[in-house]
């Protein structure tokens, strides 16, 4: 029965986009329409086809973890992964040397095109697939119940897959609204908005049915990752589409309010996205590869609501000496110093956990990854509240500098962490022993280590430098360099800056490796456990 | 079932509760970390009482100090403003050649006009003033419409061939291909004429040919020797410095389609002590006369 209401369903869909392919209005959009239509078409085929025959044996897996998907979202993970280092890599030279955004890639693969290609990349590719793997990993083992609703957690990875490639391949055409982290345009929103009410489902059903009595910490931070990027996303791009055979559409939020709107919006990108879900990520995978109790409960209480409390007020320093009113601006920057030790609750969490097993540090090249991740993360959630304070951030703003400050938090705490979860991931969800090398995760954490430090201190340096050469002026109060003059200064550290890049990069194709051959060659590990048991 | 987690005699107490075999600990949380939360707070309220924050019904709270980011800056712009206005009035009453032999008002001119010259010209004649392609390098004493500084004044202050001024400098070369004014076996032999002219032609048997086509067609603005002519803006062709580039392709393309060079007229943006000082600021880089 619910697959004829499937195959009508998904008629409609095809129906609907091979209308769409013909009236497209813009060219992102009509590629969208042909790749909804193949994608809705084949399924309806796949679907006929099955449709009517014997009914498969279920539930005899229902008391086992639905590990599959997981599996899906760790190779997504380390895929999307090497896409997006590449892409950024790819970008960074272009800025060092101008002349690889080349006259025939004009229009779809210089540089205004890439930049955005790159952040979604890393951030809802990369970091997305790494948070929604490792959360229907972790719900399911701390809450001893297989994830809710069967097959829908396939859906929501599949239509995140294809959210992400609607998403990647409209910038290209140039179907953007042109907002920071929420690029895609109207009809991707809708998509990715089905998803992740779907995503919400299957996570918080996994929470009700626990078999556990209590809910664990990582998921509080994975449920308000959840919940508030949904609140994020329906409130900033609630736009009025021109047409809807077209990818344009006309924001509801006017003027400064916009600009207020888009960075309440893409601060909590961060703090939600990648502080709060990648803490839910930390709080599961820190204690089980170090093997010791969380060292306190009552901190991770109180930093989780206040953290949760504090980030959502702290989006307006991003508007600093802008068109927002200074009260505003202010708000922004108070909220963001008090969200200082919150945010340093999960760090000491994290680093405190590791007392009594440090010296796996020496042992274990994956708890070294975790700990230097925690490490980047306090590092990034000082210089954030920082860098937020009115006087320094006319010294900061628009320069470099914050685009090394976001790349110790993106590569230094979100890159290592995930790298951690897939290391500690994939021998358990291959069911086996060991790794194929910890020589090579230590050269992808070497690797990974000192690419950083190049991004982050030759963005210091050059950061720091635009941002005096800008204000410079002479005895009279006249400037004293042009734009120009500061963009040929930058050229030895955006050289810097491209090779830490291809370290970074290298690192995760070593990691990549490295987990191929833990799957193909690494000793298969004997009756490991897969059935749901409550722990205690 | 998982590793079980290790213990030691002297760990504290945990909740009681485990998770995949994960345990929390009892632990307190650190001292210093709570102080220094609660001292972010003390200063935030403090923070919030000192400068403009909480929104009321109609508008916000000002702050006591009275501070606001607008303030602040038209402070600093009045303070310069200041500052600078006699050097200023100074500047505008003086003679326009005079400035350079005063040393103070001339150095005071150069600095004022570097800094207009990075805001608003650099970006088509470079940061260092050398140009490019279509746009004129000024360290060179190769002038257009002329180098001395009254000269230089004019076209910085009404520019050439914009809408913004009706006393734009303006001039405009023919079409001679577009518009069919010169057959393309013409415009190959005038074009090798004025390579001749600097160098060498890329075929010397058709310079003869080109010489007449340049008499009849191109000597009332470049001059009959190719030297041209300021008045009309027209470039001296026989100095081997091109604005538009010197080779075949270019010439031919020149002579063909022509060019439109506009500037802007920087009256409606500036001062006329700006004005002033950029125009002695590029008089003095090098080829001023």
């Amino acid at each position: 029965m619910s697959n004829y209401i499937k195959l009508i369903a998904l008629g409609l869909v095809t129906l609907f986009a091979m209308i769409g392919t013909n009236y497209a209005r813009d060219l992102a959009y009509q590629v969208h329409a042909i790749i909804v239509m193949l994608v809705a078409g084949g399924l309806f085929l796949y679907t006929l086809r099955h449709t009517g025959g014997a009914k498969q044996a279920a539930g005899s897996q229902q008391n086992e973890y639905f590990d599959s998907v997981v599996r899906a979202g760790v190779i997504a993970t380390a895929f999307w992964g090497v896409v997006g280092f590449l892409a950024g890599t790819f970008i960074a030279f272009q800025l060092a040397f101008p002349v690889l955004n080349f006259e025939w890639a004009q229009g779809f693969a210089n540089f205004g095109r890439l930049r955005p290609l790159h952040t979604s990349a890393v951030i809802f590719a990369f970091g997305g697939n790494a948070l929604i793997a490792t959360s229907f990993y972790v719900v399911q083992r701390t809450s001893a119940a297989r994830l809710w609703g069967g097959n829908l957690a396939w859906f929501v990875f599949w239509g995140y897959q294809l959210f992400i490639v609607l998403a990647a391949t409209g910038y290209l055409l140039g179907g953007t609204q042109s907002k920071e982290y929420a690029e895609p345009e109207w009809h991707v929103d809708l998509w990715l908005t089905i998803v992740w009410v779907a995503y919400l489902a299957v996570f918080l059903g996994t929470v009700i049915k626990r078999k556990e009595p209590h809910i664990y910490v990582a998921n509080w931070f994975y449920l308000a990752f959840i919940v508030t990027v949904a609140m994020l996303h329906l409130v900033n791009n609630a736009t009025i589409p021109v047409s809807i055979w077209g990818s344009k559409s006309v924001i509801v939020w006017s003027g400064v309010q916009d600009a207020m709107v888009q960075w309440w919006y893409g601060h909590n990108a961060v703090g939600f996205f990648l502080t709060a879900g990648f803490l839910g990520m930390m709080y599961y995978f820190v204690p089980k590869q170090a093997e010791r109790p969380v060292f306190s409960y009552k901190l991770s209480i109180i930093h989780f609501w206040a953290l949760i409390f504090l980030y959502i007020w702290a989006g307006p320093h991003h508007l600093h000496y802008t068109a927002l009113p200074d009260w505003a601006s202010t708000l922004g920057m108070v909220f963001s110093i008090v969200l200082w030790m919150p945010s340093w609750g999960g760090m000491i969490n994290g680093l405190m956990t590791l007392s009594g097993a440090w010296d796996k540090l020496r042992t274990d090249p994956v708890i070294r990854m975790m700990v230097i991740s925690i490490g980047f993360y306090g590092m990034s959630t000082f210089e954030g509240p920082m860098m937020s304070i009115r006087a320094v951030n006319s010294l900061s703003h628009y320069t470099d500098w914050t685009i090394g400050h976001v790349h110790s938090g993106a590569l230094g705490w979100n890159g290592m962490i995930t790298f951690g979860a897939l290391y500690f991931l994939v021998p358990v969800l291959w069911k086996r022993e060991r790794l194929y090398s910890l020589s090579l995760v230590s050269w992808h954490f070497w690797l990974a280590t000192i690419g950083i430090i190049l991004y982050a201190a030759s963005m210091w340096v050059t950061g720091i430098m635009e941002g005096l050469m800008w204000r410079e002026v002479d005895a009279n109060g006249f400037l004293v360099n042009s734009f120009a003059d500061t963009v040929a200064a930058k050229l030895p550290m955006n050289i810097v800056r491209g090779l830490g890049g291809v370290m970074f990069l290298s690192g995760a194709i070593i990691m990549c490796y490295n987990l191929w051959m833990t799957v193909r060659k690494a000793p298969a590990k004997e009756a490991s456990l897969t059935v749901a048991v409550p722990a205690e | 079932m998982s590793k079980p987690v290790k213990k030691f005699d002297d760990d504290p107490n945990t909740t009681g509760h485990s998770w995949d075999g994960i345990e929390e600990f009892d632990n307190p949380m650190p001292r210093w970390w709570l102080w220094t939360l609660y001292a972010t707070i003390i200063w935030a309220i403090g923070y919030t009482i000192l400068y403009p924050a909480w929104p009321m019904v109609n508008s916000a709270t000002a702050g006591i100090l009275g501070w606001s980011t607008r303030g602040d800056v038209a402070a600093e712009i009045a303070a310069v403003d200041e500052a600078n206005a006699p050097m200023n009035a100074k500047l505008e009453a003086a003679e326009l050649t005079a400035i350079a032999g005063d040393a103070e008002l001339g150095s005071y001119a150069v600095s004022s006009g570097s800094a207009v010259f990075k805001t608003w010209c650099a970006q088509c004649h470079g940061s260092g003033a050398a140009g490019a392609k279509g746009y004129p390098n000024l360290l060179d004493d190769d002038w257009l419409w002329g180098g001395s500084v009254e000269e230089i004044h004019e076209t910085v202050t009404h520019g050439i061939r914009n809408e913004d001024s009706d006393d734009a400098r303006y001039s405009e070369m023919p079409a001679f291909g577009r518009d069919e004014l010169l057959e393309k076996e013409e415009i190959d032999q005038v074009v090798n004429f004025v390579m001749s002219l600097s160098g060498e032609a890329q075929d010397a048997s058709k310079v003869e040919a080109g010489a007449v086509v340049f008499e009849d067609n191109c000597s009332s603005c470049h001059m009959e020797d190719g030297t041209g002519d300021r008045s009309q803006g027209a470039p001296n062709l026989a100095d081997a410095l091109w604005l538009y580039g010197g080779d075949y392709a270019a010439l031919s393309d020149t002579v063909a389609n022509s060019r439109y060079g506009v500037m802007p007229a920087w009256n409606t943006r500036l001062t006329e002590a700006q004005i002033r000082a950029v125009s002695s600021y590029v008089h003095q880089l090098g080829g001023g006369e």
